[in-house]
Formats: structure tokens, sequence, C-alpha cells
């Protein structure tokens, strides 16, 4: 037989080194890359925007996160970042909620399946972006109009999400629990919503995807802090010195976000990871 | 009237009960009387409707037609007058094995009570794991377990609730020969201490006889006054009913040629597409059997 592949095809066992190896590597390259190319530039014009130098990011960002802004009076890395993790929290938290309490009742009581599941399929297939103007009438430009947007963007998902999540557990298990002495109200509350609590955090997770790119759309259209709002508003002066960083500082917040809760999913739901037939 | 004898003394009654879904008949008219203490065992080719049998008791489905009581109430809805134990699906996977005997008696608490009382229901769980021989594992959860291991919670959940009949479906089918041995012996034990009601269904012919101290096989396999045309839509009738022995025995008696006598009369009965018996000359032995055939079926 031939020696197994470090590698290539499908019976490839990559060692422990070779694996961090290939972690790191297109890392290693991007970065390399734009190394390259940014010192490429600024050695053809010394005020090269485009492609900021290390250096240069390092002071815009050590301004906008420790230098108090002269007209507002605030940090502006950090209230930016507050606004925008308030309207994520908020919207994502609200729709988190609605949408467990919505999934749980359509899938466990077939009336309000009846009454709602065509509805929410049907909201769901409205491209959030394309009702923003309507948002930003009703509700205003204030936050209302940017956590309303998180919220439709997110809710029909996770609504749908935790419906399927519902319907797949076996109707042994609500039989189960009745012979068990449950009322209705304990079967779906002390029964059923525990278990899909494990799912409701995948949902979520999966959910921030969407979540920042609303959070961002209608930061840009109108507001007067986050992340959003300050990428859009530097675009004017060309500052990729501000703008990359920032981008780096969500990608940061959102993978830190990712890995609490996939963490408390190993903590708090071990049994969701292993079982399941 | 032995009917109205047999109504008010039964645990579980059973009259004129059909089961049909669209318009096939899957229970053709179940004539049925099981008294407390029997471990009532119930076989028949697949898809002849013992589940569905076994669901109508549980309160999951419900009959077409015909009377089925529960210690002279109707039967109805699932409540705690039943506990059952499935092949898989018994145990609430996000609850650790103490957890899932004790959800039965916190599941009716309230808020309050629920924590005011925890440590008593912990030592009554704790004691029922222990009649299952689990007490080392309180702390694991089911996906920890081995599949036998996971029955004996399962059952310990049940018969914590006490309930009047202890259902089971096929809840040895998907264990290997030793562990199912053992755990039918296990079963026996538990059944002459705690002396429930059980109605076991099951596929395993032998698993029946060693098990049951009556045995039913219900199947489609008969034929009555309605005739033999292709478009008679016949259900599955209770085609035989044994009494066997009321005490517990060794494994040792499977070997007998008395046993193997039994199950090769139950599996002709039952389990024979060309053996077809009118539907009174069934071999209904038990002391509580009765059946009542309509017009249709046992022209006079």
């Amino acid at each position: 037989m031939d020696r197994i592949s470090k590698f290539w095809g499908l019976h490839a066992e990559p060692p422990k080194k070779l694996r961090i190896f290939l972690t790191l590597m297109p890392f290693i390259v991007l970065i390399t890359v734009y190394l390259a190319a940014s010192d490429y530039r600024h050695r053809q014009n010394p005020s090269d925007k485009l492609l900021p130098t290390v250096s240069k990011m390092y002071d815009s960002m050590k301004n906008a996160a420790f230098t108090k802004h002269k007209r507002t009076g605030t940090y502006q890395l950090w209230s930016d970042t507050g606004a925008s993790l308030k309207r994520i929290g908020i919207g994502l938290g609200t729709s988190a909620i609605c949408g467990l309490l919505l999934g749980l009742h359509l899938g466990l009581l077939p009336g309000i399946r009846g009454l709602f599941l065509p509805f929410i399929t049907f909201m769901s297939i409205i491209p959030p972006l394309a009702i923003l103007p309507i948002l930003f009438i009703v509700f205003g430009v204030d936050e209302m109009a940017k956590i309303m947007l998180i919220f439709i963007g997110t809710f029909p998902i996770i609504t749908r999400d935790i419906y399927l999540a519902v319907k797949k557990i076996p109707r042994e298990q609500v039989i189960k629990a009745l012979t068990l002495g449950a009322s209705q109200f304990a079967v779906a509350y002390r029964v059923i919503m525990p278990q899909i609590m494990p799912r409701l955090t995948d949902t979520i997770r999966l959910n921030m995807g969407p979540a920042w790119l609303f959070l961002i759309a209608s930061e840009a259209i109108a507001a007067t802090s986050g992340i959003g709002y300050r990428i859009f508003l530097v675009r004017r002066y060309l500052a990729m010195d501000i703008i990359i960083p920032y981008v780096l500082w969500i990608v940061m917040i959102g993978f830190f976000a990712d890995w609490g809760l996939r963490k408390l999913v190993h903590i708090k739901y071990s049994w969701y990871l292993v079982s399941g037939d | 009237m032995i009917m109205d004898d047999l109504r008010k003394k039964s645990l579980l009654f059973f009259h004129n009960v059909y089961k049909v879904y669209d318009r096939k008949v899957v229970l053709d008219d179940i004539d049925l009387a099981v008294g407390s203490g029997e471990i009532v065992t119930v076989v028949g080719p697949s898809g002849c409707g013992k589940s569905t049998l076994l669901r109508l008791i549980l309160g999951h489905e419900f009959p077409t037609s015909g009377l089925m009581l529960i210690e002279g109430k109707d039967v109805g809805l699932a409540d705690s007058t039943r506990g059952i134990v499935y092949q898989k699906y018994s145990l609430f996977p996000h609850r650790t094995v103490l957890g899932n005997v004790v959800e039965g008696p916190r599941l009716s608490l309230g808020f309050f009570e629920r924590f005011r009382r925890k440590q008593e229901l912990i030592d009554e769980a704790t004691h029922y794991l222990e009649k299952v021989h689990l007490a080392d594992h309180l702390h694991k959860y089911p996906h920890e377990l081995s599949g036998g291991m996971r029955q004996r919670v399962a059952i310990a959940q049940s018969i914590i609730m006490k309930p009047k009949i202890l259902l089971m479906d096929e809840p040895f089918g998907a264990l290997d020969p030793g562990t199912r041995e053992s755990m039918q012996m296990f079963l026996l034990e538990l059944w002459e201490e705690l002396g429930m009601t059980i109605f076991f269904v099951t596929h395993d012919l032998e698993e029946a006889v060693f098990l049951g101290t009556r045995l039913l096989a219900l199947s489609q396999y008969y034929t009555d006054d309605r005739g033999n045309d292709k478009n008679i839509n016949r259900g599955a009738k209770i085609v035989c009913d044994h009494a066997l022995p009321q005490v517990a025995q060794s494994t040792v008696v499977k070997e007998t040629a008395e046993f193997g006598q039994l199950i090769q009369q139950i599996r002709r009965d039952g389990f024979d597409p060309e053996y077809l018996q009118h539907a009174k000359d069934f071999n209904l032995n038990h002391p509580h059997s009765y059946q009542t055939l309509s017009e249709e079926e046992c022209r006079q």
C-alpha cells in the first residue's frame, strides 16, 4: 500500500505542526503581499493613501482610541464601537428572543403553525435592505430604524431555524413528557425549550454576519456615530489608514463574539455536541 | 353477563375498537380485557398494528371507533396513568441520568415547590436508580450510557410515576442478545418486586413467551364470514391469547420442548400467511379473553 499522504487526498493525515502551518499560511501570504505592495507604492509616492503603512495605521488608530475628540469630547473608536454594539445587541437580542418564542410555538402548536408559518415564510423572502427606506420613513433616522432593520433582517431566519429544530424533536418526547405528568405549558417551556437553547445559540452565531451587514448599511445611510458611519465618513478623504483598522476591529469583535458563544455551548450544553443518533 | 363483569374488574378494557387510516383498516374489532399485575406481551407480523395498539392505550393516537377504558375511565390523552418506554427517544438528551428520573415528579410541581422539595425528589429518584443498578452513574448524560443502561434509566423514569400500566414498545429491540437476556431477567425481577402491570410489544416471539404472563398475537392472517375476496378491507385481530406461567423463570426454560412447541404454535397461528383460521375458531384460552364478533364477521 502507498504511504498515506500528509496533505493530498481523502485520507490525508496532516501532523500537528503541519496543521498549524497550514492555518497560518494564508494569513502570512496576505500580510506579506500587502506589505510588499504598500512598500512598493510608497517608494513611488511617499504620500500614497491607498495602501497605508502599518505605522500610519497604528498612529491613526492610536489617535482614534486614546485622544479625546476636539469637538465632541469623546474617544472616537470607543464611542463608535459602543453605539454599534448597542444597536446590534438590541436588534439581534430581541430577534433571538422573539424568534425563539415564535419558532417554539410554530413547531409545537398546529394552530399557530397554520396561522403564522406561511406568513413568516413570505416575510423572510423580502430583502430587508429593500425596505430600509420604509423603515427610515416610519421610524425616523434615529436608533429605532437601525434596530428594526437588524431585527427584520434576522428574525424570520431565526424563527424558521428554531421551528425546524423543534419539528425535528421526536413526537415521542412530547408524549413521554405528558406521561410524566407535564401540562402542555410544561411540555413547551420545561421539556422542549431547554432542548433547543443550544440551537438558538448556534443560530445567533450564524446570524451575526447578516446582523453586521444590516448594521453597517443603516449606519452608512444615516447616523452620527457607529463603526459603519465612520468607515463611510472617512471614505470621502480616502482614509484607508482608518478604514482598514476599523474593518479588522469588526473582524476581531465578531471573532470573539463567535468564540464566546461557541464556548458557551461547549460548557453549558455539552450534551448537544455529542448526542443525537 | 361475562362482559360487564370483565369490564368492572379489568384494569384495561377494549370493546369493538377499530383503527382506520385513510381507508385502510389497521385494527379490526379488537376486544381485550387485562387484569392488573399481568405482563401482557404482544407479538405479530410487522405492520400488523401492534405499535398502533400500544399508541392507542398511550393516548398518542385515538381509535376510529370503539370503547377503551383504563380502570373504568375513558383512555383519553396521554397522562401519568400510563408510563412508556420506547426503543429510543425515551430519555431527555439534555438531562443527566438523575435529571431524567427526577423530571417526572418535578414536572407536575410549581416553581417554588420544586426548590423546596429538591432534596426529597433527589432522594426518591436515587432510590429508584438503585433499584435499576445505576446509582454509580447519576451524573452522566444519556449519550454516555450503553443501550442497556439507557433502557434501565427509562424504566426508572417511568416507574417513579407509579403508572397504572407500563407500556413498552420493543424496548430491548436494539440491544445485543446478551444484554437483551439480562434486561429480560432484570425486568422480571423488578416486576416481581413491584407488581406493576406491563404491556409489552415485541417482534421477538421467544422474548414474548419468556416474559409474558399472557401472550397476545395480533395478525391480519385470518378469515371470517366476510369471505376471502381481495376487496375485503380486513385489519388485524387478536388471533390467539395464551395464559402463561405466573412466575418469573430462569432462562433455562427457553430450552424446553414445551417452550418450543408454544412458539411453533404461535408462529403458525399468527405469522403464517397461508394458515387462515376462522375468526370464531381463534385460540383464545386466557380466562380474561372475550370476543364479540359482528354479524358480518360471523353469520349464525
